[in-house]
């Protein structure tokens, strides 16, 4: 395996100019809005897994398109979060919250959850993430190779057993780092694995040649873009 | 006559050996066989590897155990979480060994223990950290992990309908990694909630049949608590 390795700040690439030289002319999306974006491209009859964070956000933009959402705790068919009077003791998502069950849900093990995700029957899944590199490299689980007891929970499971992988994160750390990179530095959750990126800046493929640039969010401009992006972006052809 | 159904906490965990593995069930605070794992505790058994998705959270069910010093190694796929204090604190002082095992993996390395199938190949973990010191084989263009099956000494199960000849069902969520353990262990103990007659249990609804499972224990403890949620 190739050893994850950090990127020393006088390799960072020509691509990067600061990015607060050249500003946004409207501010970043929001979560919901992230979250809402992905939504948009989930056709009716996909079996979705979310992961914890803004992925958790998508179900509630899916409008009244059946989409099957699956827990990897062995629930399909999860719907929205009960009122509180409402809550099934029993009956709770990966992320250990309450859930409920739709009309035509059903319930396995987690062998045969796991199978099922490994086997490639479900079409989706959508995760956070730390870095993605412009080959779908995906790291999201370890800030650190120094952290011995990180919590990797099924993300391994799901970034390689998933038809599709979609990474929904901010297009830069606090700092203003850029989190889609050439080579990711923290620790990885599955090689080649992302297909499509959403950031609160952009939407972005993972092909052959690298980033392939989608879509801009409003007032985003393409240097703009590049400047926070720590690899090149690629336009259709 | 064949009857699983045990009167007592003693004599569910009458045998449980010192230096086992012990699977349990359990994902959260559902489905966790958390009268088992105090019966476990009391039974004073000990130097144990707990198999178990998450360290045990509080200071009560694993975390006790494991405060009392009974707990050798852990292998599981999300150790940090919400209240697991008691591993943090062993851990860092080098008391406790762990494994860290991706949560699809962990549930069909003990799946095929239960199945007789001694390793399998998976793509997850593929050139990552955990595929560290494993074997890694390409088929058909893609890079697979060799994972060992897990079996246990000892599997603690919490079910919601049992019989006495030791046929299970589950309560929504609650399934989980219950009947998965139920089946890869020498010796299978459960805690159900509701002890039915022989036959009433549709068969079409049983999950774990009771050629699984060794010992049933009546423990209608009632639904988790919600408390705080």
């Amino acid at each position: 395996m190739n050893a994850p390795t950090m990127i020393p700040p006088t390799m960072i690439p020509p691509t990067m100019i600061p990015p607060t030289m050249i500003p946004l002319a409207r501010p970043p999306l929001t979560r919901a809005q992230m979250a809402a974006r992905v939504a948009a491209d989930i056709p009716e009859g996909w079996c979705v897994n979310l992961g914890i964070g803004i992925p958790t956000m998508v179900a509630d933009h899916v409008a009244d398109r059946e989409v099957i959402f699956q827990s990897e705790n062995g629930v399909l068919g999860v719907g929205p979060a009960p009122a509180r009077e409402d809550i099934q003791p029993w009956l709770i998502n990966a992320s250990k919250a309450y859930i409920t069950l739709k009309p035509g849900g059903s319930y396995v093990h987690h062998a045969d959850s796991f199978a099922m995700i490994r086997g490639g029957h479900i079409d989706l899944c959508v995760l956070g993430g730390y870095e993605v590199a412009q080959n779908g490299d995906l790291a999201n689980w370890a800030t650190s190779n120094n952290d011995t007891a990180p919590a990797v929970g099924g993300a391994m499971d799901l970034a390689a057993g998933a038809k599709r992988l979609w990474v929904v994160l901010e297009h830069t750390t606090k700092d203003g780092q850029p989190k889609l990179v050439e080579t990711c530095s923290y620790p990885l959750t599955a090689l080649k694995a992302v297909t499509r990126i959403y950031t609160n800046l952009a939407v972005i493929d993972i092909a052959p040649q690298g980033f392939l640039l989608r879509e801009m969010a409003p007032g985003v401009s393409f240097d703009a873009l590049q400047a926070r992006t720590g690899a090149k972006l690629h336009l259709p052809d | 006559m064949i009857n699983k159904i045990v009167q007592t906490m003693a004599d569910a965990m009458a045998g449980v050996p010192d230096g086992g593995i012990v699977l349990l069930g359990g994902f959260g605070h559902v489905g966790t066989p958390n009268a088992l794992i105090d019966g476990l505790i009391e039974h004073g058994a000990t130097d144990l590897t707990i198999v178990s998705n998450n360290a045990g959270a509080g200071r009560e069910g694993l975390a006790k155990l494991m405060a009392l010093g009974r707990v050798r190694k852990i292998i599981c796929s999300y150790p940090r979480s919400a209240g697991s204090v008691v591993f943090e604190e062993l851990y860092k002082a080098g008391k406790l060994e762990l494994e860290i095992c991706p949560q699809g993996t962990m549930a069909e390395r003990m799946r095929a223990a239960g199945a007789g199938i001694p390793a399998f190949y998976t793509p997850t973990a593929a050139g990552t950290l955990l595929a560290k010191g494993k074997e890694e084989r390409e088929i058909d263009g893609r890079i697979y992990v060799l994972e060992r099956a897990l079996r246990g000494a000892v599997a603690l199960v919490e079910a919601w309908e049992a019989d006495r000849w030791g046929n299970l069902t589950y309560r929504q969520a609650g399934r989980n990694f219950n009947p998965v353990v139920a089946a890869a262990a020498d010796l299978t103990i459960v805690q159900a909630q509701h002890i039915r007659d022989l036959g009433d249990i549709d068969p079409e609804h049983v999950v774990t049949p009771g050629v699984y499972v060794d010992r049933v224990l009546h423990l209608p403890y009632g639904d988790p608590s919600i408390e705080g949620k």
